[in-house]
């Protein structure tokens, strides 16, 4: 009896475990994979080796406003542990780090609004390339 | 007995040959008559900007005011950036173009002291006097700002300078500055580039236990000093799946090839590679793909 109720508790303390640490690891992964993946199709553009494309500009802007509607939630306290590049800093500057996923979907909806060709794309992802690299720089630091 | 007196003899003889050999140098005649003439400090800002200086002596956000104090973590224990500002109080105001190119050079201060290579000394000597002389005559243009640096926060033994000298003797091979240097977006150039002033192997080469740089595995990447990630592999096996201008693209605008943006250290480094020409960025690119 008691046994089961240890194996009962082990079992139980298993699941609340994978679901407290590898969930949201893994769901933010997924926003910033997509990200990365929509934002590829970008860099000719902006480099000029490949025409605009509204549709492609759109899609990668839909990507980065579902990021940072969902990011900030899926960094609750403890998931510095892990398969992970994110940084404790986060968490020691917590409405730093919120208030940047803020700015970055503000100057992703203004880019919705204002880009229609190369030159106001140039202009409107600007703010957001910089967003990305800011946050890569305090935030995050790759294997 | 003789035995032990001829040990003793040599045990006296070899600390006294290391304590001389592990003195700080002085600068070459030639360099330091060299640093006489007058540099040019538009030409200056560039260097500055390839050196990084600002990376460790400036804030971000204003990276003219050399006032240093940054912390730099290293597995040693922490080390805070002097002053670098012209002020003549607490910066580097009066230092004489020589003094600056015995710190470029040679890791030594105008008191004579060996300076910790935290200060990327182990690279800048590769620099050309020209280039130094150039950036000496731009920080000479810069704001003097106040504030001073706490000391370094290193335990034993690495708070004893005198080791530094010991570590340059394993490290700092004898060499003279490169004579000419051709500014061109050539690989060579970009070889210039990355081990001199751009000193991308301060991270990105792996270091031995007393913080050495590994000679033979250059820019093959390392761990980063701060403890957490990793500068990547940048030599051409390391960037095998990358063009040149993939490598271009990701130091002039932060994107990898798979979309990613750079970022950790790399940030400091993109914000100084903003103030280049293109073809040094070039350059660069050509001679990581290229290689040694």
């Amino acid at each position: 009896m008691r046994l089961t109720i240890l194996t009962g508790a082990i079992i139980l303390a298993c699941i609340g475990a994978s679901f407290a640490d590898d969930d949201p690891i893994k769901a933010r992964k997924a926003l910033m994979d997509a990200n990365g993946d929509t934002s590829k199709p970008l860099v000719p553009i902006l480099k000029g080796q490949a025409p605009f494309d509204l549709a492609t500009a759109q899609t990668a802007l839909k990507a980065y406003m579902e990021t940072a509607e969902k990011a900030p939630a899926l960094f609750p306290p403890g998931s510095d542990k892990g398969k992970t590049h994110a940084l404790p800093a986060i968490w020691q500057n917590k409405s730093d780090f919120e208030a940047r996923f803020a700015k970055f979907d503000a100057d992703a909806k203004a880019a919705m609004a204002s880009v229609k060709d190369e030159a106001t794309f140039k202009a409107g992802f600007a703010p957001i390339f910089k967003d990305c690299g800011g946050c890569h720089e305090l935030y995050r630091e790759k294997e | 007995m003789r035995a032990l007196a001829a040990f003793v003899a040599l045990a006296i003889a070899g600390a006294v040959a290391l304590w001389l050999l592990t003195a700080p140098s002085r600068l070459d005649a030639d360099i330091a008559r060299e640093m006489e003439k007058p540099g040019d400090p538009h030409a200056g800002e560039i260097v500055f900007y390839t050196g990084g200086c600002a990376s460790c002596h400036a804030k971000p956000d204003d990276p003219t005011h050399l006032r240093g104090g940054v912390e730099l973590k290293t597995p040693f224990g922490s080390i805070f950036t002097p002053n670098i500002s012209p002020d003549l109080e607490d910066g580097i105001g009066r230092w004489t173009a020589q003094d600056f190119a015995a710190s470029i050079y040679d890791g030594v201060d105008p008191e004579g002291r060996h300076e910790y290579p935290a200060f990327p000394y182990p690279s800048y000597r590769n620099m050309a006097v020209a280039d130094v002389r150039d950036l000496w005559a731009f920080l000479r243009t810069l704001p003097p700002v106040k504030g001073r640096a706490p000391p370094p926060g290193f335990s034993f033994p690495y708070n004893v300078r005198r080791a530094v000298g010991a570590w340059k003797l394993l490290y700092l091979p004898r060499m003279a500055p490169p004579e000419t240097v051709t500014v061109a977006d050539t690989a060579e150039y970009g070889s210039y580039l990355v081990h001199g002033a751009g000193h991308c192997g301060e991270c990105h080469t792996p270091r031995d236990f007393l913080g050495g740089p590994i000679a033979t595995e250059a820019l093959t990447g390392a761990p980063m000093p701060t403890g957490k990630g990793k500068a990547p592999n940048i030599t051409p096996a390391g960037l095998k799946k990358w063009s040149e201008d993939d490598v271009e693209t990701a130091l002039s605008t932060g994107f990898t090839p798979d979309g990613d943006v750079l970022g950790g250290a790399m940030g400091d480094v993109l914000r100084n590679i903003g103030h280049l020409p293109k073809g040094y960025v070039t350059a660069i690119a050509r001679y990581l793909k290229a290689g040694r």
